[in-house]
């Protein structure tokens, strides 16, 4: 019994007759209220759970959980944030944390760690590639000025990024505590402004780098065979090399395909302001983190051969001449191409002299 | 100490919205960040469920195990805070985060984000003086003895904030109201032994 079927109340005149009958009339209306609102009362405590629970709106079931859980949004989803395109629980983020923090990290500083020690050891046990040959003193053009611009540049933006990058990746739990907090703050903002600036630069110069030295590194079979006699480096063998050896030629499509895609994937990370997703920048930020990583400690291989580790070959790239003899045994492919144009050194040295004098005199 | 926890009862939530309302004027959010949202899922069919989301203070915050400059800490009543003079707006918390808690304002070029922003359990941060506080973090609630806006003005009581311990008995006498074998944690393998309170309630 309810309020709807309770009894109508007998004995209350049709139509008020004076003060008298409006308040009894008010009275009686009163007391079906109470004694309906007791009915009512008892009607709920007298309920049976059971029944009530098959026609109460259903609560919150498991399915609707593990709608949540897998991320799953649907038509029907709606959020109060006026830009977000989330979920209510992103799953994914766990994920990326592990793959970063647990193996990208870790291996990371594992596999540069290694590849300076392998240099050294390397370094130590071979040493340097002297000149077998002395040098005859005639040069031969190498590298243009403007290869020599763009490849110290590049060179220069890569140092940069590699070293703000390992910051961002490690720095935490080294300059911290080293510096304190004033410093690191500095320190750390100013590693991702130069990661962030320098990185499109790098990626537009690298590119440019690339497409001018595709010619001279087209894969030949002669490289195959640089490569399994690891290009002479230990030992007098003698292996074939054009204008680049085969391990000039690997890191150029290193950097042509794992140097690409971190560009790619940086380009990604760097320009949040075309909607990718949370899970787009996750992914691109584990290839952008694994591809820089390898490269970097490939890099090292690269910059102690052209340093270090060969007689001759830093100045090709900084004076843009090699001596005859460092062509004839690095390059003797390219060397027999190119041996007329050798010069004798006090020649160039006049000729530069000359421009030098000559530049100066119409610049006074 | 006090582990200090949000917990949003789906059965209660109404998607009034207010605790979005409330945060935004406790703390004065910058333009374009709502440190708490509301999610409907399934709007308008029967199984539609509502629940208010913002920063859960984790235990194992992934935020702060990704951060590149270490800009996060714990404080004692485990309400993670970050610090904005150490943030760099690399976005690493915002891939991390389950819920979506972390916000960058973007106001310079290239969509180059600011410094993160996100619920802060109405617990301040790191600074200076008591307005440097308010200016970076918002309200500091904590400090004067109060719980979060949010929580405090929920109409419905669906958002509950405070100790685990008192969240987590509020939210388990209501399971036992509502009779449901298995409404806590539904699905859950342990649902026999996690529910005495409700057999109890039964056989009593």
């Amino acid at each position: 019994m309810n309020l709807l079927t309770a009894p109508a109340p007998v004995g209350v005149p049709r139509s008020g007759k004076g003060l008298a009958l409006g308040i009894w009339r008010f009275v009686a209306m009163a007391l079906v209220l109470v004694m309906s609102l007791a009915v009512t009362q008892v009607a709920v405590a007298q309920a049976d759970p059971d029944r009530e629970m098959t026609t109460a709106a259903p609560g919150i079931t498991a399915d609707q959980w593990r709608q949540v859980r897998s991320g799953e949004t649907g038509p029907n989803y709606r959020d109060s944030r006026h830009d977000s395109n989330y979920s209510l629980i992103n799953a994914s983020g766990e994920t990326w944390r592990h793959i970063r923090n647990r193996w990208v990290s870790p291996f990371g500083l594992i596999a540069i760690g290694a590849t300076v020690a392998l240099i050294t050891l390397f370094y130590l046990i071979v040493g340097r590639k002297h000149l077998e040959a002395p040098r005859t003193g005639r040069l031969i053009p190498r590298w243009s000025l403007m290869m020599r611009a763009l490849h110290w540049t590049v060179a220069t933006l890569f140092l940069t990024l590699a070293l703000t990058g390992l910051n961002l990746l490690f720095g935490k739990f080294v300059f911290r505590t080293l510096f304190g907090d004033a410093v690191w703050a500095w320190m750390i903002a100013a590693s991702k402004l130069l990661h962030n600036y320098m990185g499109p630069i790098f990626g537009v110069l690298l590119v440019i780098m690339l497409a001018s030295l595709i010619k001279e590194n087209i894969p030949k079979w002669h490289d195959w065979v640089w490569l399994k006699k690891g290009g002479g480096m230990i030992g007098k063998k003698h292996v074939d090399a054009g204008f680049a050896n085969g391990g000039e030629k690997a890191w150029y499509w290193i950097l042509a395909s794992v140097g690409l895609m971190v560009v790619a994937s940086g380009f990604v990370l760097d320009f949040p302001n075309f909607d990718q997703s949370r899970d787009t920048m996750q992914w691109a930020n584990v290839i952008h983190a694994v591809g820089a990583l390898g490269i970097t400690a490939i890099s090292l291989g690269h910059i102690y051969i052209g340093t270090l580790g060969t007689e001759g070959a830093l100045e090709a790239m900084t004076t843009g001449y090699v001596d005859e003899t460092w062509a004839k045994e690095h390059h003797n492919l390219w060397y027999d191409e190119v041996k007329d144009q050798a010069i004798p050194e006090e020649e160039l040295a006049a000729r530069k002299a000359s421009n030098a004098g000559a530049s100066a005199t119409r610049t006074s | 100490m006090a582990q200090m926890k949000f917990m949003c009862d789906a059965e209660r939530c109404i998607e009034c919205n207010g605790c979005v309302t409330a945060c935004k004027n406790a703390n004065e959010v910058p333009w374009g960040i709502q440190r708490r949202r509301v999610v409907t899922l399934n709007d308008g069919e029967a199984s539609e469920m509502s629940i208010s989301v913002a920063c859960m203070h984790c235990d194992d915050a992934p935020c702060m195990a990704v951060c590149p400059t270490d800009c996060f800490h714990k404080t004692d009543d485990g309400i993670v805070l970050h610090d904005k003079d150490l943030c760099i707006g690399c976005g690493y918390c915002l891939y991390a985060c389950p819920f979506g808690a972390p916000q960058f304002p973007q106001t310079s070029a290239f969509g180059e984000r600011g410094k993160m922003d996100k619920c802060t359990f109405c617990a301040g941060g790191p600074a200076e003086s008591k307005e440097e506080e308010y200016e970076k973090y918002g309200a500091n609630r904590i400090a004067e003895g109060k719980l979060p806006l949010c929580a405090e003005m929920c109409s419905t009581k669906a958002l509950l904030a405070g100790d685990a311990q008192d969240v987590a008995d509020i939210f388990r006498q209501r399971v036992v109201q509502r009779g449901h074998k298995d409404g806590a944690w539904s699905n859950n393998p342990q649902a026999s032994t996690d529910h005495l309170a409700y057999d109890a309630a039964q056989k009593g």
